[in-house]
């Protein structure tokens, strides 16, 4: 381990991004990511790299897609409603098989909504938010430090896999300071872009970066060729943190900030005799539901700063081998331990 | 022996255009690989293609192609040239694509002088998706959403993008050419090889707007469109050089 810095996390996704050859950053201000766009329209024009504040959220995702198509690593970075407007340009990557990186610091919504943590964009980045048949790598930190970790890890896997990535975070996570190591975190590994628009220099022929086909059976070729790289992200990428499962007679999960609550809760619970585990997602995209089919508790129980949306995927993958409870609060409230403590009493006294 | 009198720009491909019979689109793209053969930039050469009947520009394009979504190309276009600053990247957008769907962009792109060059094929309709009104189309024009006639009450007045760009300190270059006649062919190459230049020379931002036809959701031949084109689009889109500004755009 290197020497550490205190550092704020949205900052610290800024400093990771750079030091993973991340040169280009398109952005438009919004509230709590901001931080992340000022560190970077700093840092840029002292190394050469490039930030350009949009006109808009959906310029700016175009602007990484122009980036992205000529093989550069892009990256952009908003909170819930301005990911709202991106979600056409990620459709458009993702249609693509476009590298690039997406940060999404998540408040409270729908609409404006607030401007206070949240995680009530699961489903959006979970389930596409834009149209069509697509998949999006989603990670999940719980601290600064692997707020950074992952920072490097997301443009990896994106040129790995040329699938877009989206870090997801929340408030708390983008605005507190922790102290972090940069030494260690994964060395950029590039990877070869023989498609990019690079112009031909007369030496190759013509690349085209496309997503319409007006084929049916092409297209429906095209989406299924995807699919089979999304199968093996799903096999290969499943993470997540684990520990208490063994004799957990309730398995709780949550992810992002949540889980920091949740591990006080998991203590508290345990001094007083009560089996509770813990399974923490880290991938979203893939969920990682292996894990999930491996444990045995009497019920699982999940927590987020939402109306309960991560609970489907839980659902799904247990494949209903126990009740899935859920306890969360939304709008920008952060759940309290002992909200988690109570709701854990309350279900092992239903299902005994 | 005999000698070359015409050669097709070996920018072009061999396909065949599908664009309709008396189409503009099949004249601007052979003007663009023209200029892009005569300045030897083939190489360097990326397009952005639009969401509109030139959505299949790279089947006749010939050097590397980026499809944009709907009035996009102009962001597009900034995050290649930001990246690649030594390539040459032009947009070819429609009227609904760059001054409706995508207007903020085509603002935006131009007020930040991008170094980017523009070509706008301004059709006064959608031709893509069976001949709606556009932003462009004129006062009194019959088409499948304005059945009775674009009424300037209820559905607004045409926009002149040249003029409106010129008010901005950003671009470099912004003028209005025509496909109607030899002598408008004639400038309109001109006024496009002069948008390539500025941007190999860093001006910054160039747009040639290139009043075009549409026969088929016009519903008119050939002919008649030309016509139309001469007689009702150039009086309300004077052509002429908007904007040309020789100095570096800073
Ligand atoms: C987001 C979105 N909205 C609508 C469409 C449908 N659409 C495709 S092309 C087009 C208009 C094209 O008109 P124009 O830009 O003038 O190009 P032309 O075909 O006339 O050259 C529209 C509305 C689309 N593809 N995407
Ligand atoms: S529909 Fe109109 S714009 Fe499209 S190819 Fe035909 S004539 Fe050209
Ligand atoms: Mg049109």
């Amino acid at each position: 381990m290197g020497e550490k810095v205190l550092m704020k996390g949205n900052e610290a996704i800024g400093e990771a991004a750079i030091r993973s050859g991340c040169r280009h950053f398109f952005g438009y201000p919004i509230t709590p990511q901001t931080e992340l766009s000022a560190y970077m329209v700093k840092k840029m024009p002292k190394i050469g790299g490039v930030f350009l504040q949009a006109e808009s959220e959906v310029a700016a995702i175009n602007m990484v897609y122009g980036a992205a198509a000529a093989g550069v690593r892009a990256m952009t970075s908003s909170s819930s409603p301005g990911i709202s407007l991106k979600s056409e340009g990620i459709s458009y990557l993702a249609a693509g098989d476009l590298p690039c990186v997406i940060v999404n610091i998540v408040r409270g919504g729908p609409g404006l909504g607030g401007i206070q943590p949240a995680q009530s964009d699961y489903f959006q980045a979970t389930r596409g938010g834009g149209h069509g048949d697509y998949h999006l790598i989603v990670l999940a930190p719980n601290s600064v430090q692997e707020l950074v970790y992952l920072t490097a890890d997301a443009f990896n896997l994106s040129d790995e896999y040329r699938i877009p990535v989206m870090l997801l975070g929340d408030g708390t996570l983008g605005q507190m300071m922790e102290p972090v190591d940069f030494d260690s975190i994964p060395e950029p590994v590039y990877a070869e872009k023989p498609w990019a628009a690079t112009g031909t220099e007369n030496k190759r022929d013509k690349n085209v970066i496309e997503t319409l086909f007006l084929e049916a059976t092409e297209l429906e070729e095209r989406v299924l060729e995807r699919e089979k790289k999304y199968d093996v992200v799903k096999e290969k990428l499943q993470r997540y943190e684990a520990h208490n499962t063994d004799d957990a007679d309730i398995i709780i999960s949550s992810y992002g900030i949540t889980s920091r609550v949740v591990e006080t809760a998991v203590k508290i619970l345990r001094d007083e005799g009560i089996k509770a585990g813990v399974i923490r997602p880290i991938t979203l995209w893939p969920f990682p539901e292996k894990i999930y089919k491996q444990v045995k508790p009497k019920a699982f129980l999940s927590v987020e700063m939402s109306t309960g949306q991560m609970v489907e995927d839980i659902r799904l993958a247990c494949e209903c081998s126990a009740p899935v409870y859920f306890c969360g609060r939304t709008g920008g409230v952060i759940p309290t331990p002992d909200e988690v403590v109570q709701k854990v009493k309350d279900i092992l006294k239903e299902v005994k | 022996m005999s000698k070359t009198i015409y050669a097709k720009p070996k920018s072009l491909t061999d396909t065949t255009f599908r664009y309709c019979p008396g189409c503009s689109h099949g004249i601007v793209h052979k003007l663009v690989c023209e200029v892009i053969d005569e300045l030897d930039i083939q190489g360097k050469t990326i397009a952005v293609e639009p969401v509109g009947c030139a959505v299949t520009a790279h089947n006749y394009f010939n050097f590397d192609v980026v499809q944009a979504a709907h009035g996009r190309a102009p962001a597009v276009a900034t995050g290649i040239k930001r990246s690649l600053p030594d390539r040459i990247v032009f947009t070819y957008q429609g009227d609904g694509d760059l001054a409706s769907i995508g207007t903020a962009e085509t603002v935006h792109s131009a007020t930040r002088g991008e170094n980017i060059t523009v070509i706008f094929i301004n059709n006064t309709i959608y031709g893509m998706t069976g001949g709606q009104m556009a932003p462009t189309s004129l006062p009194g024009q019959v088409t499948q959403t304005s059945p009775y006639g674009r009424d300037t009450h209820t559905q607004g007045y045409p926009v002149r993008i040249c003029e409106m760009l010129a008010t901005l300190d950003g671009p470099s270059y912004i003028a209005r050419v025509s496909t109607d006649t030899v002598p408008h062919i004639k400038e309109a190459k001109k006024a496009i090889k002069k948008a390539f230049e500025n941007q190999i020379n860093g001006k910054g931002f160039s747009i040639v707007e290139i009043l075009s036809t549409c026969p088929t959701n016009w519903g008119m031949s050939p002919i008649e469109a030309m016509k139309r084109l001469q007689d009702e689009m150039i009086p309300y889109y004077p052509l002429g050089v908007y904007k040309d500004v020789e100095e570096v755009n800073e």
